[in-house]
């Protein structure tokens, strides 16, 4: 019978400091076993538990693309005593990792579709892998315009900034990054929070999804905005986080009424979050 | 099914020694002023004199503590940090003596541990290696309320075989093939047609002696936001202590945590029950908690039995009305009378 509490076994090949304060790393693993990469087949949007035997597992958005093959990635919030232990822990290091698990976010539906991703803080993981997935070369005609409005509280903590500059110089995709404030006199970027910036760059909803991750405050604050716009609440997706033990809708604890945040989301639109308790 | 059989009651505990054999078995135990079900063993005696366990026979397929996974922590260690499945018995198991309302309890957790996508391999396998005996209740508690969740007090919704306290004898009935294939091993006589009529009486007056019913139907009818901005939460929850018996009684509360522990360089991954009363339970790494207030936890576990489990398998309510909650909870919270408020 197959067993979903057991973690794959995985090497960390990679240990990369993504944020100014140091409390923000992105691991690289690599499987053991190849049938085990073989069968982690995921999908940008969803997450699968990170296993450090004799400390225990956390729930991690998988920042990594389907697109990018031979290893995984996630990018850790030094919070924890999960992921203190993990932020300590070297390059060549064996540990676990449990998935893929959860919902993705809703590619059959968006596909023809304009598609607006907006994202604050470190909550950007599964939005980097949902972008570089939409602009590899066989997905990038399934959709219309791309834009990503971006922020963090000041330069230093924008993930993967690399890669968003990259971005930046693309024509197939608009890119809007901001802070919301900075003292760099050649910051050449936006200035003003993530709802404001919305609001500004994103002009039209028409024949669009949004896809809407970060901080409970920004998520608050831009639903109005994303609504002004004319998005309607089917169209507007958001990705949830609660406490997990399992990640496979057994233990008990990650419940938003009826649904598993862990199992039938992390992945709700608006609409379906309406009709639910707000507990998480 | 084939016809029921009679043993003698002082010839029962041979038969259940018999079947030590082939099984593990398990017997309601006196044990100071309450029941509680152990394995029989030389020294162990059954007691099937008593109205129900004080901790439901959950733990039988479920135990309250499990290890699930383990290896060694050191570098150059055979194996070391990658965990393997810790050695498991799922040899052959018999529960005698369950009542009917915690053996409902089983079919109520199996949507949970079982279900098309994904299924718990521990509690699955123990499952399936266990089969129950259940004995109907002559004398239903005042606090029991099996009649009003779908079930009685002679219910046979997950039993094998069911057992009338008829005089000095017990009348077996098959309920299931496993049931009747072990009914078959047990021997006894074929019941007349007097005993099974007896038995009948038995099973008649007990559900006349039901005291509790209500209509469950507003439970679905109702939504889910509906139920939950209700505002009678804080008045529910107000004598609540957290103390979280209610939940670890249950025949149908299956909530779980996992933990590493370690000792001497060696990691074992264990499951222990837990509890929706417990702040932890749904406790933030970033320190916030979406059930923060006890009355937000008290609403949750009568929102998950009532409404939530309801919604989510369409086949009734999370509980099998036992009663063990009522009869148990230190300041007198009653899931009866919280139903027929949401019911309202």
């Amino acid at each position: 019978m197959k067993n979903p509490y057991l973690p794959y076994p995985v090497r960390i090949e990679d240990i990369v400091v993504e944020t100014e304060d140091r409390n923000l790393k992105t691991f690289k693993f690599t499987f053991l076993n190849p049938e085990d990469e073989a069968k982690f087949q995921y999908i940008p949007g969803q997450f699968a538990e990170l296993s450090v035997p004799g400390k225990g597992e956390i729930p991690i958005g998988i920042a990594s693309s389907p697109t990018e093959k031979g290893y995984v990635t996630f990018t850790v919030n030094k919070v924890g005593v999960v992921t203190t232990y993990l932020h300590n822990m070297k390059v060549g290091d064996i540990m676990g990792i449990r998935g893929p698990l959860g919902n993705w976010y809703p590619w059959e539906e968006m596909e023809g579709k304009n598609v607006v991703i907006i994202g604050g803080g470190f909550a950007f993981t599964t939005l980097r892998s949902s972008i570089v997935y939409m602009l590899h070369p066989e997905n990038r005609p399934k959709f219309k315009k791309i834009i990503v409005v971006y922020g963090a509280r000041n330069p230093g903590l924008l993930l993967y900034k690399q890669e968003l500059m990259e971005w930046e110089k693309r024509d197939d995709i608009e890119m809007h990054i901001t802070v919301d404030a900075t003292d760099d006199p050649n910051w050449k970027y936006n200035i003003g929070f993530v709802p404001a910036i919305t609001e500004q760059k994103v002009k039209s909803s028409e024949d669009a999804y949004a896809i809407v991750c970060g901080p409970p405050i920004m998520i608050k604050f831009t639903q109005p905005v994303l609504e002004k716009l004319g998005f309607p609440p089917e169209r507007i997706i958001l990705s949830l986080e609660n406490r997990m033990k399992c990640a496979i809708g057994m233990c008990g604890r990650c419940n938003v009424g009826d649904q598993f945040v862990c199992k039938d989301g992390p992945v709700f639109s608006l609409a379906k979050l309406r009709t639910l308790p707000p507990e998480y | 099914m084939s016809t029921p059989k009679v043993i003698k009651k002082e010839e029962w505990l041979n038969v259940l020694n018999g079947l030590r054999k082939s099984y593990k078995v398990f017997v309601p135990v006196k044990d100071g002023d309450i029941h509680l079900f152990k394995e029989l063993k030389e020294g162990v005696k059954a007691n099937f004199d008593y109205s129900n366990t004080r901790l439901s026979p959950k733990g039988i397929v479920y135990p309250q503590s499990e290890r699930m996974f383990e290896c060694p922590l050191e570098e150059g260690n055979e194996g070391a940090f990658i965990l393997k499945e810790s050695p498991k018995d799922f040899s052959p198991q018999v529960v005698v003596g369950i009542r009917p309302c915690d053996a409902h309890g089983f079919l109520i957790v199996k949507r949970n541990f079982d279900n098309p996508q994904y299924q718990d391999p521990w509690w699955v396998q123990r499952y399936q290696a266990t089969t129950f005996i259940g004995l109907g209740c002559n004398e239903p508690c005042p606090t029991c309320f099996c009649n009003a969740v779908g079930d009685g007090p002679f219910g046979e919704q997950g039993l094998d075989i069911i057992m009338y306290d008829v005089s000095d004898s017990y009348v077996l009935k098959p309920v299931s093939e496993r049931g009747k294939d072990l009914l078959s091993d047990l021997g006894g006589r074929d019941a007349s047609g007097d005993e099974i009529k007896a038995a009948e009486d038995l099973k008649a007056s007990a559900t006349k002696k039901m005291s509790t019913s209500f209509n469950i139907e507003p439970l679905r009818s109702k939504t889910q936001l509906e139920l939950f901005n209700a505002p009678y939460w804080e008045d529910v929850a107000f004598a609540c202590i957290n103390c979280g018996t209610c939940t670890y009684l249950c025949p149908t509360c299956w909530c779980f945590d996992i933990q590493d522990e370690v000792y001497k360089k060696y990691c074992d991954r264990i499951r222990n029950w837990d509890s929706c009363m417990f702040p932890l339970f749904t406790l933030h790494g970033s320190g916030h908690n979406p059930r923060d207030k006890k009355f937000q936890r008290v609403r949750q576990r009568f929102m998950h039995k009532l409404k939530y489990y309801v919604d989510k398998y369409g086949n009734g309510v999370q509980c099998s009305g036992c009663g063990r909650c009522v009869r148990y909870c230190p300041v007198n919270i009653d899931i009866r009378e919280v139903c027929k408020l949401m019911c309202m």
